[in-house]
C-alpha cells in the first residue's frame, strides 16, 4: 500500500491533481454543510452544469477556459440564490430549466465547432490531466479564502444557516453572507469540475455534509467532520482510479458513497441503544 | 416613551396589501397579544416591527432604551430546523451575536449569559444535547433561551405554542407570565384568543371585518372581542 502511494506521488501531473483536488475537497465540504442545512443542494449541481456550458463555449472561442466560466458561473449562482429566495417562483423546477438548458448551449456549441471530442468527455467526467500550474495557484487562493471566511465569520455563519429570520432581526446583513457563500460556491465548483466532471462535482459539496450529519449531533462536529472526511475521500478515491485504472471523478464518488454508507450504519448503532 | 410605538402602519405582502392603519404603542412590562383571523396579517405585522419587511406607509419607532436589532424573537419553527445538526447550547449562544459586532468569537461572557438564561428556563441539563432530538416544548424553551440572549428588554413570540400539546403549552405560558412578571416586555401572536385575554394586559386585533387595541378588559366588552370569543367557543 505504501508503494503504491509513493509511486503515485512521483507523478507530478497526480501530485498536482492531489493538490488542487484535496483543496477543492476542504472547501466545498465546508461549504457544503451550510448549503445541504439550507435545502440549496440542487444550487450546487445546476452551477455545475452552468459551468459545462461555459466551458465549452470559452473551449469553442478559443478563450481561456477559467476566466470565462467563472465570471458566468457566479453570475449564475447570485441568479439561483434569487430564485431560491423567491417562494413565487418554483425554486426547484427553475435550477432544473437552467442546468439543462445550460449543457443543451454547451453540447451544440461544441458539435457546431469542434465536434464531439475528448474535451466533452473530459467536461462532463472530469479528468486529473487537466491542471496546470495555474489552477494549483487559483485553487490555493480560493481555500485559503474560504478558510479565512469560516474562521472569522463561524458564529455569523451558523446563525444564517440555523434561523435567517431571527439572524436579520438581530442586526445581521444575511444577504451578505447568503452571497458570499454563493460566490465561493461558484467558484469551488468551476475549479473542482475540472477534476470532477460537471456532473459529479456536486457530490464533493453534498456527500461529506450528508455523512458527517450520520455521526455528529453538533454544529461544529459536523463542519469539522466534513472537511476531514472530504479529503481523505479524495485521496482513496484518486488512489483507487490509480490502482484498478478507473476514471477519478467517478472513483472519488463511489468512495464518498461507501463512506456515506459507513457513516449510516455507525450512526444507527447509538440511537438503538438508547431505545 | 414606549418601547415601541407603531402609527398607522401599512403592510402589504406580495403586493396585496394585508394591513391598514395600524396603530398601537407597547410600554416596559406590557404583555400585548396580537390575535386575528388566519390570514390577517399578524405574522406580517411581526416581520415589520422587526424589520424584515419593508413598511408600506406609516412608521414603527422604538424608544425607552430599545434598539431595533435588540428584540429577543421567536420565530415560528423552519422545515430547515427539524433536522438541524446544533447542540442546545450552540442554538442558546447564537442569540449573543449582537452582542459581539463584527469579533468572530463568543467571549466567556456571552457563554456566561446563555448558561445563564438556559438554567432560568429550566434546561441546563440540556446544554450540550442535539437540538433535533428535543421534544417540541423543549425546542420551544431552546429558542426562548436564544430570544433572551439577544435582549432584557423585550421579547417577540410568534405562535409559540402550534403543535404544542395542552400540557406543555400551558407550562409555557407559565414561563412567559414569570418573565413578563420579571419585567421583560410582551409580544405575542397567538390564534388561542382565550389564553390571550387571560394572560395580556393589551390586545391588539387585526383582520379585515374588525379591529381593536387597548386593554384586555376593554377588549372583552368590544364588539370586535365579543365576537371573537363567541366564535372561537362555538368554532374551535
Amino acid at each position: 500500500m505504501i508503494d503504491l502511494i509513493g509511486e503515485l506521488l512521483s507523478y507530478s501531473f497526480i501530485l498536482r491533481a492531489l493538490t488542487v483536488g484535496m483543496l477543492v475537497a476542504l472547501c466545498s465540504a465546508l461549504l457544503g454543510v451550510s448549503l445541504v442545512l439550507k435545502r440549496y443542494s440542487m444550487i450546487g449541481d445546476g452551477l455545475s452544469h452552468v459551468g459545462f456550458g461555459a466551458l465549452s463555449v470559452a473551449m469553442a472561442l478559443n478563450l481561456a477556459p477559467l476566466q470565462i466560466s467563472v465570471p458566468v458561473v457566479v453570475a449564475a449562482a447570485f441568479l439561483l440564490l434569487r430564485i431560491s429566495e423567491n417562494s413565487r417562483i418554483k425554486g426547484d423546477a427553475a435550477i432544473a430549466l437552467i442546468s439543462s438548458s445550460a449543457i443543451a448551449i454547451g453540447v451544440i456549441v461544441t458539435s457546431l465547432t469542434s465536434g464531439m471530442n475528448a474535451d466533452v468527455y473530459n467536461f462532463l467526467f472530469g479528468s486529473i490531466l487537466a491542471m496546470n500550474r495555474g489552477d494549483v495557484v487559483l485553487s490555493m487562493m480560493l481555500s485559503i479564502l474560504v478558510l479565512l471566511l469560516f474562521f472569522f465569520f463561524y458564529h455569523k455563519i451558523f446563525a444564517v444557516t440555523f434561523d435567517e429570520n431571527f439572524a436579520k432581526a438581530t442586526g445581521i446583513k444575511v444577504d451578505i453572507y447568503n452571497m458570499m457563500i454563493a460566490l465561493l460556491t461558484a467558484v469551488t465548483i468551476v475549479v473542482g469540475m475540472r477534476i470532477m466532471g460537471a456532473l459529479l462535482i456536486s457530490s464533493l459539496i453534498i456527500f461529506p455534509a450528508l455523512s458527517s450529519m450520520r455521526l455528529f449531533r453538533s454544529f461544529r462536529g459536523v463542519i469539522i467532520s466534513s472537511a476531514v472526511l472530504s479529503m481523505i475521500c479524495f485521496f482513496w478515491g484518486i488512489t483507487a482510479s490509480y490502482a484498478f485504472d478507473t476514471p477519478a471523478g467517478a472513483s472519488i464518488v463511489i468512495v464518498n458513497l461507501l463512506a456515506f454508507g459507513t457513516c449510516s450504519a455507525i450512526g444507527l448503532i447509538p440511537q438503538r441503544e438508547k431505545e | 416613551m414606549s418601547q415601541i410605538s407603531a402609527q398607522n402602519v401599512s403592510m402589504s405582502y406580495e403586493k396585496k396589501l394585508v394591513l391598514e392603519g395600524i396603530s398601537f404603542e407597547v410600554d416596559q412590562g406590557d404583555y400585548l397579544c396580537i390575535v386575528g383571523e388566519n390570514g390577517s396579517g399578524k405574522t406580517t405585522l411581526l416581520r415589520g416591527i422587526l424589520g424584515l419587511m419593508p413598511l408600506k406607509s406609516g412608521a414603527i419607532r422604538f424608544g425607552d432604551g430599545v434598539r431595533n436589532n435588540q428584540i429577543g424573537y421567536l420565530p415560528q419553527q423552519t422545515l430547515v430546523q427539524k433536522d438541524f445538526p446544533a447542540s442546545v447550547f450552540e442554538v442558546v449562544l447564537s442569540g449573543c451575536l449582537n452582542r459581539i459586532g463584527l469579533m468572530p468569537f463568543y467571549s466567556s461572557r456571552e457563554k456566561r449569559k446563555a448558561q445563564q438564561n438556559l438554567e432560568l428556563l429550566g434546561i441546563g441539563n440540556l446544554k450540550l444535547k442535539s437540538y433535533k432530538e428535543l421534544s417540541g416544548g423543549q425546542q420551544q424553551r431552546v429558542l426562548l433561551a436564544r430570544a433572551l440572549c439577544a435582549t432584557e428588554k423585550i421579547v417577540l413570540l410568534d405562535e409559540p405554542a402550534s403543535g404544542l400539546d395542552p400540557i406543555i403549552t400551558n407550562e409555557f405560558y407559565q414561563i412567559i407570565r414569570s418573565l413578563n412578571q420579571a419585567g421583560v416586555t410582551i409580544i405575542m401572536i397567538s390564534h388561542d384568543v382565550k389564553l390571550a385575554v387571560e394572560y395580556a394586559n393589551k390586545i391588539l386585533h387585526i383582520g379585515t371585518m374588525s379591529e381593536f387595541f387597548g386593554a384586555t378588559e376593554e377588549y372583552l366588552k368590544s364588539e370586535a372581542g365579543r365576537r371573537f370569543l363567541e366564535g372561537g367557543s362555538s368554532g374551535a
